[in-house]
């Protein structure tokens, strides 16, 4: 599905602060799975996840997807993947103020330029998937956290993507949030989606539906 | 093709928005940009249209003004060159001129006294030699007279004034005027009509006399007059006549109508073209200004950008989305500052130019330009107002554009 | 100088779009330089990065370009009444030498900075940039030729000297003037010219659908799209203007633009300007239809450029026809001056 060959990332390279964030990186992302990445923060998970969905290029290595390489695919194709391929949860919901819940949805789908009519229903369905259809026309600031983050998920799923990427989902969760959230990643795996999350959380890490642990340090994956 | 259209409402839509959540910043903006727009287009209306009213006027001027020059000195002309330029072949008629300038102590101002044309025709405007004529050459009925005389009819003893003398002096038809005359005398006349406030611009200092008393007044001898028109039936002999008339009474000055037109329409473009090169200060500013703006992202439009490229958005749909927003709001300033010109300039007379323009002049016409606005005005202002400011806000644009999309990932707090 | 509004426009369009240029190329020197789409170091990120903007630049220097190709018409017939003999910009382009190779610089940077903005397009479908070097070595050929625009647009306004009274004193004279500003524009006959470009526009029809369906003869397609355009450049001198103005001797292929004719103009030039550039583009991309990473899109892009070329084209012939037909101007026989 997702191979990672030999990947390294330099930031800053050349000067006095370079330094490396993936050192040499070998990882097979397996389909229909659920895989998380485990570690302390300076090991390199966010460099990790962005490489592999398709935010930023290696330094040096190779990146494929589905067998076709991409590691040195300009942006406008390698944006062009990641619509389609991707949907990402940030920790934060990163959902833009001053707009509605529905405009947000529907934001990542625009420069696909579909029909507004389309749209608006897949963003509908969407929200009430996840039982906050009753907000679509609400302020992005009135939301309460768990709202926020049920926002960003179905943002997150408005182009279907068949993986989706996890960035500390759960970390301003409380307990009660986190499971239910833990729910929806099932259901992406029964839809037969790849979910692939970074986590400290044992919540997530620890939980039964979790196929893969990855442990990330100091750049490099630990056997 | 029918995505891109959608695609551009989307990112049309959105930009509103942007715009919309940031008031604060963007009103200033759209402000000063009216401003400098407004500043332009004034300038630009006024001077166009002023010249497009001396040309109307200068349209219909005799195609030959012949005057005598004694030692670079603009002298009087004496009545028996008249003959000398009637046997020139080509000259369809010549008619002397009496006309000269009253200083008036009282208000400080000079007046232009005039005697009218002997046959004293002024509505008949297809032969009329008189020095000003219609102003609307463009109406089919082409007899609308420049000043109208209200039937008042100008015997000896008698002043027609304009109306900026009226308005500067106080004084109205029945009142009586003195004026100083060249030997010292006080020479007393009555004011039998003022002329019509809608010829003001070039008749608001004029005061039309008699012609024996306008020589009694100012001691001119029969013998002389002021100067000549010469009335030219051939407009291809035109040159060919005043070169004659050149060669055959060498102190004559013959100036031809052409290139008055062409004198003052070099005038009005310097004057104008002088105010864009100062004003073209305040466009630096204004560049300046848009360019630091467009610089200037806060870190909320920062987060804003790095969101979009993070769920998708590529860079040149950011570029798209800047592109849009300079757009509206280019757009907006320029029809506003436009609109707001056009209602300055044709509506309120200038008033904000009016104490630059008016100078120390003390008989300021009050005149109504009529409104002349064409492409090519506003094609000028566009490209000296909205092209710079687009053109400044390229580089800004692309940096807000090419943020990384990983931005958004990596930022965790708040 | 001639201080006029319009002017100090017109200079600073060109001035600008130089410097834009300029500022472009010293990127697309750099980006020729160190290009490498397989090194994923920084510097190759930021050189992609510049790639945007040398774009953007030169869209804008496009847009700039049209824009400001029709200022410098108006521009010229504005400053008529200054000069003796000029009756509209076609005379007023004469009074120095530099007028009229401005005016053939600016429509043959026009056409080439859409050439490089069609090429760009194609470029930028390739997932390797494949063109990227040729792309740049175009715009370094460009560059000169924008800045000798502008310098040739400030000799021209520079040097002229409206003849106008300069002092209280003199005067002008100005039949001594012996040569004069011709408005007559050199026109070829115009019966034979309507015969030759109804000739040659059915040729280019013919190859242009052929190319579409068939896909052969791409290059001979762009020449015969040049050929066309020059074809009716010359008859909207030689014919077209006629019946537009409904007058057997104004042939000022400028006055179309104005109000009086509605601005038509306007709409007949932007045809055959869209219509010359997307032609030329379809000669300009045909030889790289073998680039791998653009086999897939190559082709369908060329037959759409193709295909938009013959409908603008079909468009500028059915106006042409339609100004012919509606005119009141019959032109029944020639009359050889």
């Amino acid at each position: 599905m997702i191979e990672l060959v030999n990947v390294k990332k330099v930031f800053n390279a050349g000067n006095p602060s370079e330094f490396s964030a993936l050192n040499s990186v070998n990882l097979l992302i397996e389909e229909n799975q659920v895989t998380v990445l485990k570690g302390p923060s300076g090991s390199g998970k966010t460099t990790l996840l962005s490489i592999i969905g398709c935010m930023s290029r290696p330094s040096a290595g190779r990146v494929k997807l589905q067998g076709r390489e991409i590691t040195s695919l300009p942006e406008r194709f390698l944006t062009d993947i990641r619509r389609k391929t991707f949907g990402f949860i940030f920790q934060q919901p990163n959902l833009i103020k001053g707009i509605s819940v529905l405009d947000n949805v529907m934001l990542p789908a625009y420069p696909l330029g579909e029909k507004r009519v389309h749209l608006k229903n897949k963003a509908m369905k969407g929200l009430a998937a996840l039982n906050i259809a009753n907000k679509a026309a609400s302020k992005v600031e009135w939301l309460s956290g768990g709202e926020a983050q049920r926002t960003s998920i179905v943002r997150a799923l408005i182009n279907d993507p068949y993986i989706i990427i996890a960035d500390e989902p759960t970390a301003h969760l409380d307990t009660k949030l986190s499971y239910r959230f833990m729910e929806i990643i099932e259901t992406f795996k029964a839809e037969g989606k790849t979910v692939i999350i970074t986590s400290h959380d044992p919540l997530v890490y620890e939980s039964s539906m979790v196929d893969r642990v990855v442990n990330l340090r100091d750049g490099q994956i630990e056997v | 093709m029918r995505h891109w259209i959608e695609k551009q409402r989307y990112i049309i839509d959105f930009t509103l928005s942007s715009l919309l959540r940031r008031k604060v910043k963007n009103v200033g903006l759209l402000a000063l940009y009216t401003l400098i727009v407004f500043i332009l287009a004034s300038t630009m209306f006024f001077t166009y249209s002023i010249k497009k009213e001396a040309s109307l006027i200068l349209k219909d001027s005799p195609e030959i003004v012949v005057q005598k020059i004694v030692a670079g000195r603009h002298d009087l002309f004496p009545v028996d060159y008249i003959n000398t330029i009637k046997k020139i072949r080509g000259v369809a008629s010549v008619e002397s001129r009496l006309w000269g300038y009253y200083y008036d102590g009282l208000v400080g101002a000079n007046y232009t006294l005039l005697t009218p044309p002997r046959n004293g025709r002024f509505t008949d405007t297809g032969k009329s030699t008189a020095k000003t004529t219609v102003v609307d050459s463009e109406s089919t009925d082409n007899s609308k007279p420049l000043f109208e005389l209200n039937g008042a009819v100008l015997e000896p003893g008698t002043l027609i004034i304009g109306n900026g003398i009226a308005r500067l002096r106080a004084i109205g038809t029945g009142d009586y005027m003195p004026f100083l005359a060249f030997d010292g005398n006080v020479l007393n006349f009555k004011i039998a009509g003022v002329l019509s406030s809608q010829s003001e611009l070039v008749s608001s200092d004029l005061m039309l006399i008699n012609e024996e008393d306008f020589r009694k007044l100012f001691g001119i001898d029969n013998s002389y007059v002021t100067d000549v028109t010469v009335a030219v039936n051939n407009p291809e002999e035109i040159a060919m006549v005043a070169s004659k008339i050149k060669k055959r009474l060498p102190q004559a000055r013959p100036i031809i109508r052409d290139e008055i037109l062409r004198t003052y329409d070099s005038i009005f473009n310097w004057r104008g073209g002088m105010m864009i090169v100062i004003f073209s200060a305040a466009v630096l500013a204004f560049v300046i200004f848009a360019w630091d703006k467009a610089s200037g992202l806060s870190a909320g439009e920062r987060r804003e950008i790095g969101i979009l490229k993070a769920v998708g958005w590529e860079t040149s749909d950011v570029i798209q989305m800047k592109f849009w927003e300079g757009a509206i709001i280019s757009l907006t300033a320029f029809f506003t500052g436009v609109i707001l010109a056009y209602i300055h300039v044709f509506f309120t007379g200038s008033i904000v130019f009016e104490p630059a323009l008016k100078g120390w002049s003390s008989l300021y016409p009050n005149f109504k330009l009529t409104p002349f606005v064409n492409l090519e005005q506003l094609t000028t202002l566009f490209f000296l107002t909205v092209v710079p400011y687009t053109v400044a806000t390229i580089v800004p644009i692309w940096r807000a554009a090419t943020i990384d999309p990983d931005s958004a990932m990596r930022f965790t707090g708040e | 100088m001639i201080l006029h509004p319009t002017v100090i426009a017109n200079l600073l369009a060109a001035y600008i779009s130089s410097f834009m240029v300029l500022y472009a190329l010293f990127y697309g020197v750099q980006i020729v330089r160190y290009w490498d789409i397989e090194n994923g170091h920084e510097l190759q990120l930021v050189l992609e990065r510049k790639t945007y903007l040398i774009a953007t630049l030169l869209g804008y220097v496009f847009g700039l370009q049209l824009l400001s190709l029709f200022l410098y018409i108006f521009t010229a017939d504005s400053l008529t009444p200054l000069f003796v003999g000029a009756m509209c910009a076609a005379g007023t382009l004469n009074v120095d030498a530099f007028g009229y190779p401005t005016l053939v610089l600016k429509i043959v940077n026009f056409i080439v900075a859409g050439l490089w903005l069609v090429l760009n397009y194609a470029d930028n479908q390739g997932y390797d940039y494949p063109l990227i070097k040729k792309k740049y070595l175009l715009l370094a050929f460009i560059a000169p030729f924008i800045v000798l625009e502008t310098l040739l647009e400030s000799a021209y306004f520079l040097s002229m000297k409206a003849d106008v009274i300069t002092s209280c004193c003199g005067s002008l004279f100005s039949s001594e003037r012996t040569t004069g500003l011709g408005s007559e524009m050199a026109a070829l006959p115009a019966l034979s010219m309507l015969r030759i470009f109804y000739g040659v526009m059915f040729c280019t029809l013919a190859s242009g659908i052929f190319f579409y369906i068939k896909s052969v003869g791409g290059y001979f397609y762009a020449a015969l799209s040049l050929l066309m355009f020059l074809v009716s450049l010359v008859s909207i001198v030689s014919f077209i203007s006629l019946y537009i103005y409904e007058l057997p001797t104004h042939h000022c292929p400028f006055c179309i633009i104005m109000e009086e004719y509605h601005y038509l103009g306007y709409l007949l030039y932007l045809i055959l300007f869209g219509a010359v550039v997307s032609g030329i583009g379809v000669g300009v991309l045909t030889p790289f239809r073998q680039v791998e990473s653009l086999k897939l899109m190559l082709n369908g892009f060329i037959r759409k450029l193709a295909l938009a070329s013959l409908i603008l084209y079909a468009a500028f012939t059915a106006l042409v026809t339609y100004e012919i037909v509606t005119s009141s101007l019959v032109i029944a026989y020639e009359v050889v001056y």
